[in-house]
């Protein structure tokens, strides 16, 4: 079945074995300004792909264009090896999860599972079996009978998922599932979703701007920033090795110091406050002498008793301790007054420094990673 | 401090409305079912005869003697004040040719004071005792019988009424057909409309709530002014359909002053009825409903009948409900436009209250009328409760 889609092959390498492929779509609503400014994208087949950014930065046009709801201004949708990109919603064979569940509330909850199986004119026996079995796997089995209103948030969200995957859809997509939940069933039904893919491997592209799911969930996260792919990684990649500062700051807690570019690399040395040289891996290049900021985890930051127990120190006093049980937590200002975040294990090993004491903070080198341009304006 | 509890404090707030409900609505409407089956005033015009006819039987023929000086003395008594002419009149709506043997019978007795049966020979007959026993009797079910076309006869037995006197159930059927009508149209040109208000660009939404309010915001002469210059014989409507040779100059629409004036001004003056509360629903359904329904295969038809459809339903039945239930009271529009097909049967109640006075019949036909509303909202609320919506 060869056709357009694999004329146009991306030069990303991506083939028939990629569910998805996006290839430079552009959203504009108004015609001036860009939504969705040029995403080119592949999705393998059972992928858990998550794209994460901030509040407006165009996930949920990216995933309209995708379900068919919005045309894309420009570019091309592939999915399944066809181009969908002027292809109805309803013909694209497309799962959807909502964030408000959009479950008919005038339909009881098996009536809304079997929805999609009598649009796809299934006969009433299988259409029957495969609710049971729906019912089943989001393990709600004897609800059928129930309205929508009469089932909790929980309860619903995962009739909402079964609902969209009892078609196996060749993509399933869902935007913000868990945002109407609240925290503790929403580490539930992130659970869920994790077993729900690992049984049936539906390829899905998952839509969040909550971190931790994101993490915990994904194969790979694609880190959106003003309509353009920021990053895309596994979660792993992408917390310990961010390629801008973006990424860094984005995900997980981070310290971001701002520094001046002495020399390049590897390593990088930079000098903190004016005094203090360091090194960093450096991920872009600046010219020397201009600025640069240093990004460190929390907890790759150690307080250190002597200059020389690690290969960079800074000088800082402590001004806010607060205590998390398993850790403290510590707050500590540079001479320039910028705060830096560490944490010291509550494991008996360490002393806990009191506010206002003059302590030393370190780290390795390649703990470290300095971008160029300071710190952004984006973050925080 | 003891808490009031909520209970009392909820009638507390509820109370003033409570009392203005019942003074200017509940207590009339009571009135109003009171006079529909109570009516004294043949009872107090003639006492004596009431009591002396009590332990008559009918079926024993004649009333003794008793009774014929009875009603010699109450006449007597009402002689002179104007009361006779009222109790004719009063009975001979009930039977023709009574308002004469009353007056005539009245005369004689306070000239010569003679016995009954040789003023008049109907005197004679048992039907007429038969009547005014009955119309002594201040309960009476006769205002309901003849609302729904119904006599008694003197001999007790219930018949329908003489042919050329029936006319309310024709009427009753006949406002429960335009009601209908009026509510179809609604909901054939209401949906389309507030679908559009709801999904309308704001500009757009605000000329389109303008359209649907205008009937609101026009006086109802000037409206009524403005649909008979549209609508009647040289109107314009007619005037444009003969210019465009639709209708030739001798076949002329009749839309005025007919039922299809009085269906015509009606839907034009309840469309709003409709529109609104459907437009309120429309405005509470997410998108996200219709994109659902997308995604998981449903074409744009199939999406409108199974999804979009059944959840708008309850707005199509409470404006349909609205609209159904004042059409059935409508009387002004059908009495400024409907001429004589067009006329509804809350005319014939305005009829009975302002010129005929005939109260009685106008409260049975005004609860007849309620009873058919209260039954219908009943039944509504039982269909929206069970959640067949
Ligand atoms: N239908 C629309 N018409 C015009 N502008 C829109 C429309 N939908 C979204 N936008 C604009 O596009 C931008 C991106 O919106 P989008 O909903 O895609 O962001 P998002 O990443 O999903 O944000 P959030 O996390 O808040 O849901 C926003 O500035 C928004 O105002
Ligand atoms: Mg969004």
């Amino acid at each position: 079945m060869l056709n357009a889609a694999v004329k146009n092959r991306p030069p990303s390498g991506a083939t028939f074995e990629h569910a998805v492929v996006l290839q430079n779509v552009v959203k504009s609503y108004d015609g001036t300004t860009q939504v969705v400014k040029g995403v080119d994208l592949s999705v393998r087949s059972g992928e858990f792909l998550t794209i994460l950014g901030p509040s407006g930065s165009g996930k949920t046009s990216l995933l309209m264009m995708l379900a068919g709801f919005e045309q894309p201004s420009d570019g091309a949708i592939i999915i399944g090896g066809r181009d969908v990109s002027r292809q109805p919603a309803h013909k694209r064979n497309i799962g959807m999860v909502f964030q408000q569940y959009a479950l008919f509330p005038h339909l009881t909850v098996a009536q809304n599972l079997a929805f999609p199986l009598e649009m796809r004119r299934m006969g009433r026996r299988e259409i029957d079996d495969r609710v049971g079995w729906a019912l089943n796997l989001v393990k709600l089995e004897g609800l059928g009978a129930r309205r929508p209103a009469q089932l909790s948030g929980g309860q619903q969200q995962r009739i909402a998922v079964a609902r969209a995957l009892i078609f196996e859809p060749q993509l399933v997509l869902m935007d913000e599932p868990l945002g109407a939940l609240d925290k503790q069933l929403r580490q539930q039904m992130q659970d869920e979703i994790a077993r729900l893919h690992h049984e049936l491997r539906p390829t899905i592209i998952y839509v969040t701007h909550d971190q931790g799911e994101a993490i915990s969930l994904s194969d790979r996260v694609a880190v959106f920033e003003g309509g353009k792919i920021s990053q895309i990684d596994p979660p792993t990649a992408l917390y310990n090795a961010p390629r801008n500062d973006f990424v860094a700051g984005f995900i997980g807690e981070n310290n971001r110091i701002p520094a001046r570019i002495i020399s390049h690399g590897p390593p990088s040395r930079l000098a903190v406050s004016g005094r203090a040289i360091v090194s960093a891996l450096s991920v872009d290049i600046a010219p020397t002498e201009t600025h640069a900021c240093i990004m460190i985890r929390p907890e790759r930051l150690r307080r250190v008793a002597h200059l020389c127990q690690l290969p960079n120190t800074i000088d800082v006093v402590v001004s806010e301790v607060s205590y998390h049980g398993d850790s403290y937590r510590l707050r500590a200002s540079l001479d320039d007054g910028i705060d830096v975040i560490t944490r010291i294990p509550n494991d008996g090993t360490q002393s806990i420094p009191d506010i206002g004491e003059s302590i030393l903070l370190g780290w390795s080198t390649e703990d470290a990673r300095a971008f160029a341009g300071g710190v952004s304006a984006t973050i925080r | 401090m003891r808490q009031r509890s909520p209970h009392r404090t909820g009638w507390t707030l509820v109370l003033p409305l409570l009392v203005f409900t019942l003074v200017t609505f509940l207590a009339p409407i009571g009135f109003m079912l009171w006079k529909s089956v109570y009516d004294p005033e043949v009872a107090g015009l003639l006492g004596q005869t009431r009591q002396a006819l009590a332990k008559w039987q009918t079926s024993t023929g004649l009333p003794g003697p008793e009774g014929f000086d009875a009603l010699s003395r109450d006449l007597r008594d009402l002689t002179g004040d104007g009361r006779v002419s009222q109790l004719a009149l009063r009975l001979n709506r009930e039977r023709s040719g009574m308002r004469q043997l009353i007056e005539v019978t009245a005369d004689a007795i306070a000239e010569y004071d003679r016995p009954l049966l040789e003023i008049d020979p109907r005197w004679g007959d048992p039907d007429t005792w038969v009547l005014l026993k009955r119309m002594t009797q201040p309960l009476t079910a006769r205002y309901f019988l003849s609302a729904v076309d119904l006599q008694q006869t003197p001999q007790g037995s219930i018949v329908r009424q003489d042919e050329s006197r029936r006319i309310y159930v024709y009427l009753f059927g006949r406002t429960i057909l335009v009601a209908s009508v009026v509510t179809a149209v609604c909901i054939i040109l209401g949906y389309p409309f507030a679908y559009a208000l709801a999904t309308a660009r704001p500009r757009m939404q605000r000329l389109l709530f303008f359209i649907v309010m205008l009937p609101f915001w026009t006086s109802l002469l000037v409206r009524t002014t403005a649909w008979i210059v549209l609508l009647q014989r040289r109107g314009v409507l007619n005037e444009i359909l003969v210019a465009m040779n639709i209708v030739s100059e001798r076949s002329r629409l009749e839309l005025i002053y007919n039922l299809s004036g009085t269906l015509i001004v009606m839907t034009h003056v309840l469309l709003p009825f409709f529109v609104l509360p459907l437009y309120a629903v429309m405005k509470g359904i997410p998108k996200q409903y219709v994109r659902a329904g997308k995604s998981l295969g449903a074409g744009p038809v199939r999406v409108f009948l199974r999804i979009y459809l059944p959840m708008t339903l309850p707005g199509v039945l409470a404006g349909a409900a609205l609209v159904f239930i004042l059409s059935l009271g409508y009387y002004v529009t059908p009495a400024l436009v409907g001429g004589r097909t067009g006329q509804l049967i809350s005319n014939q109640i305005a009829f009975h209250v302002q010129t005929s006075l005939n109260w009685g019949l106008a409260a049975a036909l005004g609860s007849i009328l309620l009873v058919i509303v209260v039954v219908l909202t009943m039944l509504l609320s039982r269909v929206t409760q069970r959640g067949v919506l």
